[in-house]
């Protein structure tokens, strides 16, 4: 391992290590750590930006190509800086409606598609008892029945009604879980990635 | 203070230390666990399997460093086999910290395999607004990238060629960390019929599994065991995902037993409420 390996990547131990400390209190080494993300994360993007937006829209095609059109999105986007002051905010109004509308309009349709109509087709397919597939078929619907039936407000969850309530929050509760428990595994894997880069480098750096 | 009462009101440090533990010490300690591959994952692979040399994929690297202990396996692992393969990669990134990402990945595999840039692959780079981005592409890929992610413009280089938008690719297999999955799914697939599959964090996992109910994703691979599970099926040297298996085994086990520890404190206390 050169030098400049062991400055490195002792640094980033010396890093992990102070983002861990926080576990037991807040101190020092944590705030450094915290705010070094956070500076590095913002600066890092405002290049990345830069050179990937700024110049291949906007530099590129009107200085170059002389694409005098770009200049008017451009327009809109310097607009929201006006934001900053009290006096000239009304005029962020303007680039937030255009952004606002373009928004609605490509994510309407999209959503209308895409996340209610084929997830409902999808429900609604053949059930029954002949085989797995299809009992599966009349556990979804069941499920999205009885779910759809906990969030009736309208009636009283007593009786059948309630009965039927209850097996939604229970089918509720599964899909939590199996959320709660792909986080763990989520975070854990993280955790394991420190720690091996961790155990790697001392490795290295000891040689045991 | 009652046994009970103990178990309610530990110290939350003793859990975080036997987390540590419950991590480190397997990491030293030689054993493997059994992985089984799902039909979820199994799916992607056989899609990747069923490309003939020369056919195109679009990989998108759609994740920040934080999440790159979960995804950055199954990247590895999905386009080795596709290079192995012959097929022809183009790669673009749609997270803010993803460039950094994928230029790792591309640059390391492209030497491991001897492959070109703009004959046997492109990177395309990053733009912001993902959706839009998506999109664009389903136009024509030069709209948001007419240089790829090095300046070259795109029309110089051999591989795209005769290549104008998704009907050119035979799918996306997109790596994601946050909500461009949903637009890969809602604009890509669902706008321009782009076949797509993700390569999801833990956390994401549980949310996608509807859309392959509702045949909108090939496939999904789950956080650090779909990750092990694909380093299974493609038979894969470097198994850093299935290496990890074993420290979850252990620590699922340890969050479990908190989790019954925590319970039996909680209905001793209202036992004796009550």
């Amino acid at each position: 391992m050169g030098t400049g390996e062991i400055l490195w990547n002792g640094l980033a131990l010396f890093l992990t290590l102070s983002i861990f400390s926080i576990l037991y209190k807040d101190n020092p080494f944590y705030k450094i750590a915290e705010h070094l993300v956070v500076g590095v994360s913002a600066g890092y993007f405002a290049i990345i930006l830069y050179y990937n937006s700024f110049i291949p829209k906007v530099w590129v095609p009107v200085v170059h190509e002389s694409k005098f059109l770009y200049i008017l999105p451009t327009i809109l986007g310097v607009l929201m800086w006006t934001r900053f002051s009290r006096k000239w905010s009304w005029v962020s109004r303007y680039p937030i409606a255009a952004y606002m509308g373009i928004g609605m309009g490509v994510a309407i349709p999209v959503t209308m598609q895409a996340y209610i109509l084929v997830p409902l087709y999808a429900t609604m397919q053949p059930i029954g008892f002949t085989s797995m597939a299809l009992f599966n078929n009349l556990l979804v619907a069941a499920g999205v029945l009885c779910a759809l039936v906990y969030f009736f407000f309208s009636k009283e969850h007593t009786g059948a009604f309630g009965g039927v309530a209850k097996v939604g929050i229970w089918t509720l509760m599964v899909g939590f879980g199996a959320g709660f428990g792909l986080t763990v595994m989520g975070r854990v894997s993280l955790l394991i990635e420190r720690f091996t880069f961790m155990r790697d480098y001392l490795q290295k750096l000891f040689g045991f | 203070m009652a046994f009970y009462e103990k178990l309610m009101t530990m110290d939350r440090r003793v859990v975080y230390i036997t987390m540590a533990l419950a991590v480190a010490i397997p990491l030293f300690v030689p054993f493997q666990v059994p992985i089984h591959t799902t039909s979820e994952v199994k799916s992607v692979y056989d899609f990747i399997e069923s490309l003939k040399p020369g056919d195109r994929l679009l990989i998108a690297i759609d994740y920040d460093p934080n999440a790159m202990a979960e995804l950055h396996p199954m990247a590895l692992t999905i386009c080795r086999q596709c290079f192995a393969k012959g097929i022809k990669l183009f790669f673009v990134t749609l997270s803010q910290n993803g460039p950094g990402m994928a230029e790792q990945l591309v640059s390391r595999l492209s030497k491991e395999f001897n492959k070109k840039n703009g004959v046997d692959y492109i990177y395309l780079g990053y733009k912001p607004y993902p959706g839009l981005v998506i999109l664009s592409m389903g136009q024509n890929f030069r709209i948001s990238f007419p240089m790829d992610y090095y300046g070259t413009p795109v029309d110089s280089m051999p591989i795209m060629q005769g290549i104008r938008n998704y009907d050119d690719m035979k799918a996306v297999i997109a790596f994601e960390a946050g909500w461009v999955a949903d637009s890969w799914i809602g604009d890509a697939n669902g706008r321009y019929k782009l076949p797509v599959a993700l390569g999801l964090t833990g956390v994401m996992t549980a949310d996608y599994y509807p859309y392959i109910q509702s045949k909108q994703i090939i496939g999904l691979m789950g956080g650090l065991k779909g990750a092990a599970e694909y380093e299974t099926l493609a038979k894969a040297k470097d198994r850093i995902a299935s290496r990890g298996m074993k420290v979850q085994t252990i620590t699922h086990i340890v969050v479990i037993l908190f989790i019954i520890v925590g319970n039996i404190g909680f209905f001793m206390s209202r036992r004796k409420k009550l």
